[in-house]
């Protein structure tokens, strides 16, 4: 009679959380997958059941593994080059300096600025001839480049644009992370005679991994997340280059409203996600030390 | 020659003294405890030892080398830290063997060395367990086998037995007093427990407020204290320290109606007794007893003489109980005398002539 009542009430609580998230979590995954198996409706034609014709579709279209492609190509480059440069920032203005808020304030800006004033911003930087970049490279005799214009260098410049933004909110988290170390283990690895690099790597670094951990599935959620940039500085061009998973989910599902393809690229994008968490959480998890 | 030598070391942090002019010397391969009240300055003294903080000015040397300006991993030592500072993510092999490793020693030399020392502490079994699946006895042993892996002549120990029940504590004193003598190597010990101080040390620094109160041996902390401070520092109960008055026929105990201690002088003086050292007597001194704490082999009195008090410990019971009228007598070798103002002992011989007294020359330090 209590245990059942005890169960009730335990319901109860769990119930508002519950209901939300099923509302805006479940039950949109639910009903993607189901509209990824029905056509898309035109017209006066409605949707029709068609089985799996649309993950079909999607593993013959080029554009879908070119946008696969450049998401894994863009995952790899701005996760591990902007987790190593907020380590690099945190470990500098965790030190002893001189000026230590205004180095922290100036490698969080980036962060705090949204997404589209920053695109708007390296616009500028990126412009042939007269923007930023451009005019550092005329001074060694190489001017004259349009890098978001150039098949092979669009999607390095954006590459560059996350980690700028990125790196600055990872730190946050290295920072709060290296103050929670005791100062003492530091002292203790110098006076066994550990060097700096020594320290950094046996020492602090491991002491780090829950935190690296935290980062990394953040970055790598950010990786397929991420489309503003590209909406305001390349629409995906040139041929494609550009072109990241979900920039492609919303070509497909607003641009060309072809809905129900959308539907099984985002279930894709899901199972992408889900699986790298998985990892992360599951195996990566277990061969950390947790205090 | 493995002795440290502190000389007029100060350590200023912003408009705060945290150390005053220290000075000491200590003796090779001894074990010395610093001791004083919380707050007094020795972890900053042992922290400015091992080079893990620099000294405003000063100069210290170990084994006769200046170590003043050199790093901590440079002063060939090791340290226990208060907390231990036990590394979490690795098992208590890897945490022993750490300075080993990053110095570059032979993984067969470690191992060698490994299982001597944990041989020494009995942790043969735990080698593989990490710092938070131990209890505070076996972490702080395994602080002392990163320390003592290092094999270098000076060991510095941070209050390292604050975190044990008196049990492990008293177990732990032992094993590192013979540990000390075993290996011959020099240590210094932060304490601010006396009886660790006193049962463990070859030598005692006293410290209070960022100076030396009294550097010697525990025997002259106990026979000879050379201030107020140090005398009632040092003995369970602490040395009763009586402010004394002139009486009709010399100095008295003030408030008291007893016999004189001292033929009348001019300078005020306090006198100091060792609680085991004062007897219950059918004549002397006259005073009420207050409470009683009976211990089994002794039992602590506390006697009221006027408006002051005084501890007398007596073997077995005497059975008094509070109200009761008392005598109490004692030695006159064992008075102390101190300095009323300054609290400096004064080396007086109650039975000479009055004139003779002055202030001895046993300044701190
Ligand atoms: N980094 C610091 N900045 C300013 N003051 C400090 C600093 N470290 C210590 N002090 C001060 O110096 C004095 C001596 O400190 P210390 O740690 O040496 O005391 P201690 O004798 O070891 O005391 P305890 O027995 O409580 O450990 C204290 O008053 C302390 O507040
Ligand atoms: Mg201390």
């Amino acid at each position: 009679m209590k245990a059942s009542r005890n169960a009730l009430y335990g319901g109860l609580l769990l119930l508002p959380a519950a209901v939300l998230l099923w509302t805006f979590t479940y039950q949109p995954i639910v009903t993607t997958f189901i509209d990824s198996l029905y056509s898309t409706p035109r017209g006066r034609r409605p949707a029709a059941f068609i089985g799996f014709d649309q993950y079909e579709t999607m593993f013959a279209d080029p554009v879908f593994w070119k946008a696969m492609l450049n998401n894994f190509i863009y995952a790899f480059a701005t996760i591990p080059l902007s987790m190593a440069m907020a380590l690099a920032m945190a470990l500098l203005v965790n030190s002893k300096l001189r000026g230590q808020a205004a180095v922290r304030m100036a490698y969080f800006t980036p962060t705090i600025l949204p997404m589209v004033a920053v695109a708007n911003i390296w616009l500028f930087f990126y412009a042939p001839d007269y923007g930023l970049v451009d005019r550092v490279l005329q001074l060694f005799g190489l001017g004259g480049q349009n890098f978001l214009g150039q098949p092979d260098t669009a999607l390095a410049a954006l590459i560059v644009i996350t980690i700028w933004k990125e790196a600055g909110f990872f730190m946050i988290f290295y920072l709060a992370a290296l103050q929670q170390i005791s100062p003492t283990l530091m002292e203790a690895a110098s006076l066994e005679g550990a060097s700096f690099w020594q320290t950094l790597r046996r020492v602090t670094i491991p002491l780090l991994m829950p935190t690296t951990l935290f980062i990394s599935v953040n970055a790598v959620i950010g990786a397929f997340r991420l489309v503003d940039h590209i909406v305001v500085m390349t629409k995906g061009a040139p041929d494609n280059a550009t072109t990241l998973l979900l920039f492609y989910i919303y070509q497909v599902g607003f641009g060309y409203w072809d809905t129900g393809y959308a539907a099984a690229l985002t279930m894709v994008l899901l199972v992408i996600l889900a699986v790298i968490a998985l990892v992360q959480f599951g195996y990566v998890d277990k061969r950390i030390h947790y205090r | 020659m493995s002795g440290i030598r502190v000389e007029n070391l100060v350590k200023v942090w912003g408009a705060f003294r945290a150390l005053d002019d220290v000075s000491f010397e200590t003796g090779d391969s001894e074990f010395v405890a610093l001791l004083g009240p919380s707050g007094c300055g020795k972890s900053t003294t042992l922290r400015l030892i091992a080079g893990l903080e620099f000294a405003t000015s000063g100069r210290i040397s170990i084994a006769g080398r200046d170590v003043t300006g050199l790093a901590s991993s440079k002063r060939n030592l090791s340290m226990v830290f208060q907390s231990y500072a036990l590394f979490p993510h690795m098992t208590v092999a890897g945490n022993i063997v750490f300075g080993l490793s990053v110095r570059g020693v032979s993984k067969a030399e470690q191992r060698e060395r490994l299982a001597r020392v944990v041989d020494l502490l009995g942790l043969s079994q735990l080698l593989d367990r990490r710092p938070s699946e131990l209890s505070g006895g076996q972490q702080q042993r395994v602080a002392l086998g990163r320390a003592l892996i290092a094999e270098t002549p000076v060991c510095l120990l941070d209050e390292p037995l604050s975190n044990l029940d008196a049990q492990l504590r008293s177990e732990m004193r032992n094993e590192i007093r013979s540990l000390q003598q075993r290996l011959g190597i020099a240590m210094v010990f932060v304490t601010h427990d006396q009886t660790e101080a006193m049962s463990m040390a070859d030598r005692i620094i006293l410290m209070r407020a960022g100076k030396v109160e009294q550097s010697g041996l525990p025997h002259e902390f106990y026979e000879r204290p050379a201030t107020t401070f140090a005398a009632r520092f040092i003995g369970t109960p602490p040395m009763n320290v009586l402010d004394l008055a002139p009486g009709a026929d010399g100095l008295v105990i003030e408030g008291g109606a007893g016999p004189a201690v001292l033929p009348a002088g001019s300078i005020p003086l306090q006198l100091g007794l060792r609680p085991e050292q004062v007897t219950f007597a059918s004549a002397g001194q006259p005073a009420v007893v207050e409470t009683t704490e009976y211990f089994g082999a002794d039992t602590i009195t506390a006697c009221r003489i006027g408006r002051q008090r005084l501890m007398v410990r007596a073997p077995g019971r005497p059975g008094l109980k509070a109200g009761d009228a008392v005598h109490l007598a004692w030695e006159t070798s064992v008075q102390h005398f101190f300095h009323k103002e300054s609290g400096l002992r004064c080396e007086i011989d109650p039975a000479a002539p009055a004139k003779k007294t002055r202030v001895a020359e046993t300044t701190p330090q």
